[in-house]
C-alpha cells in the first residue's frame, strides 16, 4: 500500500524541478584520470555480472527484485532535494539500499545502468567520467554501506537503525570519493590535500543534511520490504534470524 | 509507530521542495562545488553527447523519466507482491 504513495510522489517530485546534476561531467577532469577510473572499477562490474548470473539461477525474485531496485536507485540518484539552509539543491544516492539487499557487487551494477540513463539521457554526469562517477556512488558508495549496515547488526542493532545509519554513510563516503577524484584530478603539485580539503568542506553544507534524508529513505525502503516480502530479507541473508 | 515515522519522513521529503521554491536561486551542487572549482583550475564541463539540457526539454525528459521508472519499479513491485503469493 505504501509504495502506492511512495511512486507518485518520487514522480511528481522529478517532474517539478530543474536538473541539478551532482556528478562529475564531461570535461571536468582529464582523460586520464577518467580512463584510471574507468580502469579500477571494471573488475567490480564483472564480478557484479558474476553474482547476477549465479543469483538469478538460484532465486526467482532475485531479477524483479534488480529491476526495482535499479529503477528505486535511478529515481533517487536524480531527485534533486533543496537545502533551504544553504541554499543549494544536491540529491541522494539510493546505493544503500540496493547495497544491503542486493550485495555491494551487485549494487555496483546497479549503480552502473542507473548512471549510463542519467549521463545519457538527463544531461547528469557525463560518458567519459561514467568510471569516475560509478566508483565514488557503485563502489564506494556500495561498499561502505554494506559494511556499515553489516557491523551495526553484529553490534546488534535493529535493520531501521542500521539501515538509517549505512544510508547516511552512502551519501557521505560517496561525496567524499567525489571530492578525492576532483582533487587528484584538478590539483597542481603540491596542492592536492589542500584542495581536497577545500572541496570537502564545500559539499558538507549540503550533504550533512542530506545524508540524513538519505538514511530516512534506507530505512523506509527496509521497513517496506520488511513488512510485505520478510522472506526476501532472510534468503539475502540482511536477516539472520526469523524477527531480528 | 513505524508507519508514523515514514509518514513525518515523507513530509519532511514534500516540505523541503516547497521551502526550497521560495528563494531566489537553487543551485545545485554541481555549479555551486565542482563546476567552479573546475573552473579555478582551468576545466570547464563539455557539452553532454545527448544535450537534453535545453530550456522546458530537460523538464520533459526529467518527467518521462520519473514516469517510466515509476512505472518500472511498480511493475517489478506487483512481480514481487505475485511470488510471495505464490509461497
Amino acid at each position: 500500500m505504501k509504495i502506492r504513495w511512495i511512486l507518485p510522489f518520487l514522480i511528481v517530485l522529478l517532474s517539478s524541478n530543474n536538473a541539478f546534476a551532482m556528478h562529475i561531467a564531461d570535461g571536468i577532469i582529464s582523460l586520464q584520470w577518467s580512463l584510471l577510473w574507468f580502469a579500477l572499477v571494471i573488475p567490480f562490474i564483472f564480478l557484479g555480472i558474476g553474482k547476477i548470473k549465479k543469483l538469478s539461477e538460484s532465486e526467482l525474485f532475485f531479477k524483479p527484485l534488480i529491476g526495482l531496485l535499479t529503477a528505486l536507485v535511478f529515481i533517487i540518484s536524480v531527485m534533486p532535494i533543496p537545502v533551504p539552509i544553504v541554499g543549494t539543491c544536491s540529491h541522494p544516492t539510493g546505493v544503500a539500499v540496493s547495497s544491503i539487499i542486493l550485495g555491494p557487487f551487485v549494487s555496483v551494477i546497479v549503480s552502473a545502468v542507473a548512471l549510463l540513463f542519467q549521463a545519457l539521457f538527463l544531461a547528469h554526469g557525463g560518458l567519459t567520467t561514467l568510471g569516475a562517477n560509478i566508483f565514488s556512488m557503485g563502489v564506494v558508495g556500495s561498499f561502505t554501506s554494506y559494511a556499515i549496515f553489516r557491523l551495526c547488526r553484529k553490534m546488534g542493532l535493529g535493520i531501521i537503525l542500521a539501515g538509517f545509519l549505512a544510508g547516511i554513510m552512502a551519501d557521505w563516503t560517496t561525496y567524499a570519493a567525489t571530492s578525492f577524484q576532483l582533487a587528484s584530478g584538478l590539483a597542481k603539485e603540491g596542492e592536492m590535500l589542500s584542495l581536497l580539503w577545500k572541496i570537502s568542506l564545500a559539499f558538507v553544507p549540503t550533504q550533512l543534511p542530506l545524508g540524513i534524508i538519505e538514511g530516512g529513505i534506507t530505512a523506509g525502503a527496509l521497513l517496506l520490504l520488511y513488512k510485505r516480502r520478510k522472506d526476501i530479507l532472510l534468503k539475502m541473508n540482511v536477516l539472520q534470524e526469523e524477527g531480528k | 509507530m513505524k508507519a508514523f515515522i515514514l509518514i513525518i519522513f515523507l513530509s519532511i521529503l514534500v516540505s523541503l521542495p516547497i521551502i526550497g521554491h521560495t528563494g531566489e536561486k537553487w543551485s545545485g551542487v554541481d555549479e555551486v562545488v565542482i563546476e567552479k572549482i573546475a573552473a579555478e583550475h582551468g576545466r570547464t564541463p563539455s557539452e553532454p553527447l545527448i544535450n537534453t539540457d535545453q530550456g522546458d526539454l530537460l523538464l520533459f525528459v526529467f518527467l518521462l523519466a520519473g514516469g517510466i521508472s515509476g512505472f518500472v519499479a511498480g511493475y517489478f513491485f506487483r512481480k514481487l507482491e505475485e511470488g510471495r503469493d505464490r509461497n
